[in-house]
């Protein structure tokens, strides 16, 4: 991590877009865990994340991306087919 | 050569704001501040300066607005006074950590309640440690100088932090004085033109302002401190160019018959001139007593203060504002602050004098001389005293 004599000055940020390079992943006390044989692809936990943290790979399942994932449980929640659990987060 | 003229303290602060050729005003008007904005909303109808006048809604947006200015690259400038400046606070913090140079006039008035127009400095302390560089002017002319040393110093590349002249409402910025107002050639020789080290500009985007997570506050903060102890030495070099420029020599720390003398009054801002006065008379009578005038608030100079006072037995400390602490005011606690190292440190007493217009005169400064060798007499120990208040 950068020392103060590294910040930019008024610890403005120069480079776009860096955003995602923020961790918010290190958050989360709890993750969300798909249960892919419930699972109907209906993309509800996709929509509903605010940390934009779910994508459909080739299959048309919805993975996430728990670089991001803060552990709300917002897609728990919002799954139709409640295939989604939240489980403890192991450091 | 500059003329001298007669003119209101606050039409010769807008004058100066002018002659820095200021990009941007966003200003609220707000007494005694308004005729430092409403002369400068004149001169841009009238088409004497160019630049944008922002007629904003609150002091709020004011410094909301100076900020974006000054974000952009441009020179700005507003001005306020006491519930203004309490209206503006919140975004007073956010201008020094972004390190946006704006420069500020504040016409120093009481805080309510009860409601008061009158000049005290309850306002002045209520902005110390906002991060802001801050001067205070005793006379008009260094009200006038000092706007142009704060753009100078604001826009420092070493410094690039916003700056606060203080001026006391009404006993300033009301009074018509004899001032000297600098020619445009004389000024734009003193003051370059203003280059942001960094801005928003559209081909090279940036973000300014961003959450700042637990990770990174600390060394933000660290960062600004740093910058602000640094710009120091730059404030003083500005001082010296200034004097070698216009001929009128400032520094933070003014003595004032400090030679033997055995008790100090410290004062700041324009009732230093009528303290000048007081010492005047009791010299004369062989009294062993002197002045100290302090210019510089922010960063507060340790080092020239500490000078100032050595070797001497008693400060007459005089606040225009209480310090609601418990302790007195705010500008003796900062004082015996700077002592507490000092292995001889002289005995002291505060003075809370003039709070909403009260005047101070010569007989308060005298009665304070003596009130502070009387309580070191009585072995007392050191604390405050509202002077003039009716029992
Ligand atoms: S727990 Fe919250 S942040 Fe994580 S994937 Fe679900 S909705 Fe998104
Ligand atoms: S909300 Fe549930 S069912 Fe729908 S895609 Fe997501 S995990 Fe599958």
């Amino acid at each position: 991590m950068v020392s103060w004599k590294e910040l930019e000055l008024g610890c403005t940020i120069v480079e776009p877009g860096s955003s995602s390079k923020l961790k918010t992943g290190d958050w989360r006390s709890q993750r969300p865990v798909t249960d892919y044989e419930k699972c109907v692809k209906c993309g509800m936990c996709y929509i509903f994340c605010p940390d934009m943290v779910y994508k459909p790979n080739k299959m048309g399942f919805f993975q996430a991306d728990y670089y991001y994932c803060k552990g709300c449980g917002i897609c728990a929640r919002e799954c139709p087919a409640e295939a989604i659990t939240m489980v403890e987060e192991k450091v | 050569m500059a003329k001298r003229i007669g003119i209101e303290v606050s039409l010769a602060v807008s004058e100066a704001v002018k002659l820095a050729d200021v990009d941007v005003i966003a200003a609220y008007p707000i007494t005694p501040q308004t005729h430092i904005v409403e002369h400068l909303s004149e001169l841009v109808a009238d088409g004497e300066l160019d630049a944008e006048f922002i007629p904003v809604e609150s002091e709020h947006s004011a410094m909301s607005t100076c900020c974006g200015s000054a974000a952009a690259g441009a020179r700005t400038f507003t001005a306020t006074s006491s519930q203004g400046l309490a209206l503006m606070l919140e975004i007073c913090y956010i201008a020094p950590a972004l390190r946006l140079p704006i420069v500020m006039a504040v016409a120093n008035r009481s805080l309510s309640a009860p409601i008061s127009i009158w000049n005290d400095h309850s306002d002045l302390m209520a902005s110390r440690d906002t991060g802001w560089i801050q001067t205070v002017a005793e006379n008009g002319q260094e009200a006038f100088d000092l706007i142009l040393h704060a753009f100078r110093v604001a826009e420092d590349h070493r410094v690039l932090l916003p700056v606060i002249v203080n001026m006391d409402g009404f006993t300033l910025t009301h009074v018509i004085e004899p001032i000297e107002i600098l020619s445009q050639e004389e000024v734009a020789r003193y003051l370059p033109p203003y280059s942001a080290r960094m801005r928003l500009d559209t081909a090279k985007p940036v973000t300014m302002g961003p959450v700042g997570v637990p990770e990174v506050y600390t060394e933000a903060k660290k960062a600004q401190d740093e910058a602000l102890k640094a710009a120091r030495p730059v404030i003083l070099e500005a001082w010296e160019e200034f004097g070698k420029h216009f001929g009128r020599y400032y520094k933070p720390v003014e003595t004032y018959c400090t030679e033997g003398a055995e008790t100090l009054l410290i004062t700041m801002g324009s009732i230093g001139e009528t303290a000048m006065s007081a010492v005047d008379a009791m010299r004369s009578q062989g009294k062993k007593v002197g002045l100290v005038r302090l210019r510089l608030w922010r960063p507060f100079p340790f080092t020239e203060f500490l000078e100032a006072v050595k070797g001497v037995k008693y400060l007459a400390v005089v606040d225009r504002a209480l310090g609601l602490n418990g302790a007195g005011g705010p500008l003796a606690t900062e004082i015996k602050a700077a002592l507490y190292d000092e292995e001889e440190r002289p005995y002291i007493w505060n003075y809370v004098a003039g709070l909403a217009g009260r005047d101070v005169t010569v007989e308060n400064f005298v009665e304070m001389a003596d009130g502070v060798e009387a309580a070191a007499a009585d072995n007392l120990k050191s604390d405050y005293t509202i002077i003039n208040v009716r029992e």
